[in-house]
Order: structure tokens, then sequence, then C-alpha cells
């Protein structure tokens, strides 16, 4: 793969940082290290996990998506508008929302890739806009009354694996696939490296780049639609600085802000870092403020870790 | 007592992990002297400049300034030492004035504290006259041309009191009059004491400009010549450990009379009006100062830029190329002339950049990109190409200049053209690699592959082409076939004097 020097280091870096959490919060906690938990942890990041196999392409490409939040609580009120008040059966009501999401990141795409507006500007617009929309289309109040069988997504086992676990390990590996062994995948690394280089090898720059916002946002899509069966309401205010998890997880990961580097298996170590961590510090019950204060700085860490590896490359 | 040597490093030796970059090597150079450090691309050269700059530190060995020992901390020592390197890849902020840059970090301030034009105006103009350098204090770099860029970045370094001053490549992008200017400018600097060290692959520049000459050879040193005394056959042995009789291969096949490509009256960006056409293994020269629109003309024929006007004809019927594919879809490959910022994708692999133009046919089953293809491509050319690679997975940003040039090659190829248009096609690469490119490209003339060659280094188009097409301001202002072109022709036409 792209091993290069500073990529390892990165890699081993993480992992020895997931091994430590999780060595940390086996030793101060009794729960944390049981099956239940464990099962508890991949249950809890699989939504994480979903978005950030999205955002991966996003930031390989050196773009950045901040909608992915407020795609999720659209999708949230769209699929629990149309499962109740629009009556329709549960597949056709997934699938329009998972189109719907697709166009956020179509539009997001065509704006910054077509257009030439800045990313963080084009993904903040759409994440402020899509936030107001959603209370507007629920008038600010939960939607109750979802089908029972749609609790199956993400309430529901496939033996003794919850299914949004299994959904997850599935989109890691198409997306594995998909940036290693197709022409698009392998054009979203060479955008981030070198997006002349490419254009100048006849590839249409435009169209990789939008392509890669449209993943972010199907995908973040199903991670909504998961977060939906899950709460079993749909909730406007769901998925509030998800935009930030996504982020985080995906850079501590290994893949580089710059674009073109990184992998997707470390991005799978990044979200069970993320996950590891909020989880123990819900067992170790400290309260959700200091919670927040841990995410910001675990951000920066990340960033930090990815800005000084590229430092010492150059 | 003066010491004899301004400089004078000795038996340095630095060894990086698995290689051993520089061997016992000796180096020194007396205040107003010129001397050129020579040697094939890996020899050790960047290395040594860079342990003077204080950059790496040597493993063994020691730096003598003045006659006295000195061990220097970090790059920033070295400046302040007056020992002041200008890299090939200039260093300016091109959104600020020329003067603005040549007091960056040094800025001349009123009483009350604030940056003072009237004074940085005033200095600068000093500096530039000093130099004989004619431009205006107040123009911002971006507005600049190359050449001019750089004789900011020279005096940049003397704005600082610079004692010595390494120079990396400074002519790769210069056209031979504004190196004649750069070397009058060197020759001032001598005569105010300047210690000169001149890094550069052309022969001929190194014997006009030079005092003495440096061989370096696999990190080791192999030759210390006066300049007088030194032949070009001579350097060049020393350089590769062999003579080198035949510097380039010749054709061993006449072009056909079959046109292959026709560009009829195309205007866009810089270029006005050019028309001219192509033969089938046709191998025709570009020559031009650097901003005739050479590199501008290859852009719109590929359809990297939008041209406003004119068709582009091949075997007779019209091309429609609105966007680099098309050009690629037709048969056109483009080699770009800066193949860090357009050529390759750094961060990739040799395999993933020489299949970059090919991955829609080497699409299979779901749009899978077929590994035994893609590593059966790959293998071909750094076979064919003689590409020095530990491994097809090797990251292209850990080779030479040359290897790097050869899969940009290798890329251009693998679309299997049948016009290739190279732009630069030996910029900054050693002799070894430049003769073996050379050859590469007199072969594929041979397959009947039709050539364009864009090339600041008048000897390099004269070594190759069978036609000379000359531009200036935009313009095609002759066509001369290669029986009939001499220096002078050329540059009559270049300067826009026919």
């Amino acid at each position: 793969m792209r091993a290069n020097k500073s990529n390892n280091i990165k890699k081993y870096a993480i992992l020895g940082v997931l091994i430590l959490l999780a060595g940390f919060f086996s030793i101060v906690t009794d729960s944390f290290l049981t099956a239940s938990n464990l099962m508890n942890i991949s249950r809890q990041v699989s939504m994480l996990g979903i978005s950030a196999v999205g955002m991966t392409c996003v930031i390989l490409t050196s773009g950045i998506d901040l909608s992915v939040g407020s795609v999720m609580a659209i999708v949230n009120i769209i699929g629990a508008k149309l499962m109740t008040e629009a009556g329709l059966p549960i597949f056709p009501a997934a699938v329009i929302t998972l189109i719907v999401a697709a166009i956020v990141g179509l539009i997001n795409g065509v704006m910054i890739s077509y257009v030439g507006v800045p990313a963080f500007i084009v993904t903040l617009a759409t994440m402020i806009s899509l936030r107001g929309l959603a209370y507007v289309l629920c008038a600010g109040m939960p939607i109750w009354g979802l089908p029972d069988a749609f609790r199956t997504l993400g309430q529901g086992y496939l033996g003794p694996i919850p299914i949004p676990v299994i959904i997850m390990l599935i989109v890691f590996a198409i997306g594995w696939v998909f940036l290693n062994r197709t022409k698009t995948g392998r054009y979203i690394y060479g955008l981030g490296g070198n997006k002349e280089a490419v254009r100048l090898a006849g590839i249409r720059t435009a169209r990789v780049g939008t392509i890669a916002y449209i993943i972010s946002g199907f995908l973040t899509g199903l991670a909504g639609l998961i977060m939906l069966s899950r709460i079993n309401t749909g909730q406007p205010k769901i998925g509030t600085s998800f935009e930030m998890d996504v982020i985080t997880a995906v850079v501590l990961g290994g893949v580089s802000m710059r674009g073109g580097s990184g992998s997707i298996l470390g991005v799978l170590v990044g979200v069970f870092i993320t996950g590891i961590l909020s989880n123990g510090m819900i067992l170790l019950n400290i309260s959700e403020y200091y919670q927040q204060i841990a995410k910001g700085l675990v951000l920066l860490f990340a960033v930090t870790l990815d800005t000084v590896a590229n430092l010492r490359k150059n | 007592m003066m010491a004899e040597f301004l400089i004078e490093m000795r038996q340095i030796s630095k060894q990086f992990p698995g290689v051993r970059a520089l061997r016992d090597v000796d180096f020194s150079i007396k205040k107003g002297e010129i001397v050129c450090l020579l040697g094939e691309n890996g020899a050790g050269k960047s290395t040594l400049m860079k342990i003077l700059t204080g950059v790496y530190k040597q493993d063994c060995g020691s730096i003598y300034y003045e006659g006295e020992e000195i061990h220097l901390t970090g790059p920033r020592d070295a400046y302040e030492r007056g020992i002041n390197i200008i890299f090939q890849e200039f260093n300016l902020c091109s959104n600020l004035s020329a003067m603005e840059n040549l007091f960056l970090g040094n800025e001349n301030r009123t009483k009350e504290g604030f940056f003072s034009f009237t004074q940085t105006r005033k200095k600068a103009k000093e500096l530039f006259e000093k130099l004989h350098i004619d431009i205006e204090p107040d123009i911002k770099v971006s507005q600049l041309n190359v050449a001019r860029q750089q004789m900011v970045e020279i005096a940049k370094a003397l704005a600082y009191d610079t004692k010595v001053l390494i120079m990396d490549e400074p002519t790769s992008a210069l056209t031979s009059k504004e190196i004649t200017t750069l070397f009058s400018i060197m020759r001032t600097l001598k005569e105010r004491g300047v210690a000169i060290i001149f890094i550069s692959h052309k022969l001929e520049e190194v014997l006009e400009v030079t005092d003495r000459i440096v061989v370096l050879r696999d990190g080791e040193n192999c030759g210390n010549v006066i300049t007088s005394d030194a032949t070009k056959n001579q350097l060049v042995s020393l350089m590769v450990g062999r003579e080198i009789h035949n510097f380039f291969t010749k054709r061993t096949q006449a072009p056909s009379d079959e046109i292959l490509l026709e560009v009829k009256g195309i205007c866009g960006n810089k270029i006005k009006k050019a028309s001219f056409n192509i033969k089938k293994g046709e191998i025709v020269g570009f020559a031009g100062l650097v901003g005739s629109g050479r590199s501008a003309l290859a852009r719109l024929i590929i359809g990297a830029e939008k041209k406003s006007e004119g068709t582009i004809l091949m075997d007779g019927k019209e091309l429609i190329i609105r966007h680099p594919k098309d050009a690629i879809a037709a048969g056109i490959a483009y080699l770009p002339e800066d193949r860090k910022n357009m050529g390759l994708v750094l961060p990739m692999t040799v395999r993933e950049n020489t299949t970059m133009c090919i991955h829609r046919k080497l699409q299979r089953l779901f749009g899978l990109i077929s590994n035994k293809d893609e590593y059966d491509i790959t293998d071909h050319y750094i076979d064919e190409l003689k590409i020095k690679v530990f491994s097809r997975e090797q990251i292209v940003e850990t080779l030479s200049g040359g290897n790097q040039q050869k899969i940009v090659i290798a890329k251009a190829l693998a679309v299997t053209p049948r016009l290739l248009i190279l732009c630069e096609p030996t910029r900054g690469i050693d002799v070894g690699a430049k003769a073996e490119v050379h050859n590469i490209i007199a072969t594929l003339a041979d397959q009947d592959i039709s050539i364009i060659v864009v090339s600041s280094e008048l000897q390099e188009i004269f070594n190759l082409a069978d036609r000379i097409l000359v531009m200036h301001e935009g313009a095609i202002t002759a066509d001369i076939p290669i029986g009939e072109a001499n220096q002078e022709v050329v540059m009559k036409a270049a300067i826009g004097a026919v």
C-alpha cells in the first residue's frame, strides 16, 4: 500500500494509542473488558465508522465535509416523515432518504469542484442550512410512531453481532476495494497528491472530487438511517457536532489533512479509538462537559500528529 | 594572517540509512572564486551543500571558515555567517513586491517602528543598480518572469552580507540571453569578493563562467581541475567514470512524408495564430525564449487550456479537444515541463503513476483494476526505460530526478501515443540520464511516433530534431529544417529579428 515512512510512524503510533487506551480502561474499570461492552462499543461506533469511510474519501482529495452532522439530522427527519406521515413502506422510504443524502453530497461536490468555492465554506453553509431545514420540516418537534420492523436495522442482531456493526464492516470492506482497486478510488488519492498531474493525465478532476462528496453524503445517510432506527424517533437535533467526531476519527486513523495519503484500515483504528475513549469516559462517570473538553484535545492531538509527520517528511 | 581559503571542508563523510552519501570529501573555495561542483544526480552534491548550509551535520570531517574551525548549529547559523543558497525552486513570496522580498525578515523600519517604504525602496534601488539589474522595486514578484525572479533571489541573498553564495542549477529555467545576464551578475559578485559555488549540469556554462571545477562521483572526490585546462569530454568522463564519445544517438530512420497532425491558426492565452504540422515519425523541436509561448502552445493542443480560435486536424480529420482526456483518447501524450508539480503524484507509487492515464483500459469485472495487467505494464517500462527502483511499489518521491523523469515518460508511453509532446524532457537530470532519455526519444521516433520537443537547451533541440520551429511572443517565427539550422538563425528568430 502507501507504505511511506511517515505514514508508518503514524500508523504504529495510532495502533499504540488504541492498545494503551484499551489497556487503561480495562484496568481502571471492571466493565470495560467484557464481551457485551465490546459489542456495545462496536455498535456505538458503527455510525461513526460508516460516515468516516465517506469522510476519508473527501479528506483524501484534500477536502473537508462539515455537513455530515446536519445530513444525519435531515435524514432522520425525512426518513421519519416518509415512514409515518407519508405512510411509505420501509424500503422505499429508506431508498428515498439515501437519495436525498447523496443529493446533498452532490450539491456540496458541485459547488466545491465545479464552481470552486472552498470546501470549508460550502459544507459549513450546508451544515447550517440543513440543520435549520431539519427543524423547519418537523416544526422543532420529534417525530414518533415509526414502524416496529424498522428497529431491526439499528437494534437487530445477526447471531451475536449487531446488524449496524455488520453494515459498518461491509462498508469498510467495500471502501477498501474502492480506494485501492478502482480507478476512481485511485484518482481520489491522486487528487489530494497532485491535482494538476491528475488533470493532465486526462482525468476529469471535478467529477472525481464530486464523487467523493456524494459518497460522504450517501454513507452519512446510511449512518443516519441506522441512528433513526436505534432511537426510533425523528430528532432534528441529532448528529450535532457529529462532523467533528468523524473528522477526528479519520485524522486519528492517519489520513493526512493535506490529502493524498492515508489508509482505510487506519481509519478503522481511528474510529475505535474515538469509540473506546467515549465509552471509557462514560464508564468512569466523567461528566459530559469534561468529555467534550477531551474530544477537542483529541482532535488537536490527531491533527498535530499529522502535521508533525508531514514536517518530518519535508 | 589571512587563510588561503574562505571555506575549507576537509574529509567530510555522511552516512544515511543504507547509503553512504559522502566519503572523505574535500572542498574549498577562495574569496572571489567561482567554483563549479559537478557530478551526476546522486553524486553527493546536494548533501555536501546541505552540510555547508547547516541543514545536515557531517558524521566526520571538519569545516574551516577563514582558517578557523566552525560547527554549524543549523541553517540560521550558516546564514548569519554569510553562507547563502539559492535553490532551484525559489523562495519568494509572489504576492509581495520585489523590495519587500529583498528585506523579508530584515525589514527597514521608521523611528516609530513601522515598515519604511521610502527607505526600503531606496536600498532596493541601490542593490539592483550595484548588480546592474533592471527591476522596479515596487513590482510584484508574481509579475516577473522566472529569470527576473531569480535575479530578485540573488539580490535578496546579497541584501544580507553574503560571503559564500551557492547556486543550485540557476540556469535550468533560463534562456541563453538571460544566462548571459546571470553570468555578468556572477562576475560582478566575484569582483566584490563573493565566493560562488555553482552547481550545474550544463558543461558549456560551467566551462564559460567558473574558475575551477570540483567533480564528485558516488560521494567521493574524483577531480579538481582549473577550468581553463578542462575539456568537456574530460569532465564527462570524470563524472561518469567512463568516456562518452557519442553523447547522443542519431536516428536510424527518416520521418515519413505523411502528415499526422496539423494545427491551424490556434489562438489562446499568450498564443497568436499558431500554425504548423508534424509528420509521422518526425521530431519537431520548439525553440524560443522563456515566455515565448512554447509550453503554452503545447497546453492548448492537449486541451489543458482553452483555445479561443483555430482547429487541430489529425489524419486530415478535425479533432475536438476540450480536456486533456480528449487528447489522450486521440493518442496525444504530454510530458509537462515541471515533473514535480505537473507530472507526478509524488506520494503515490511507481506503479500508480505509470498507469495513471490508462486506468480505464485496465478495468475488469466490477470496474476493478487488473493487478496482473498493471504489474506487467509497470514492469515492462521499468525494464525498457531502465528505471532504477527497488520495486514497483516504491513511492516516486524517493527516486532521483532522472528516474522520476523516466516515470513521467513511462506514463506518457503507456498511452501508446501517436504524438508525444515533451516539454523540457531533460531538465534537472544528470548527463547519463539525459543521454538515455535522448536515446529513448530517438527510438520512439523510429517507431513512427511523432514527437514535439520543447526545450530551452538549444543543444538538445539540435541533437534531436528533424525540424526546428522557433517561437517569439506567442507566434511561430521560423520553420527551419535541421540541415539549414544553426545557432545564429534560431536565435535571430527567437528574438524576433527576422
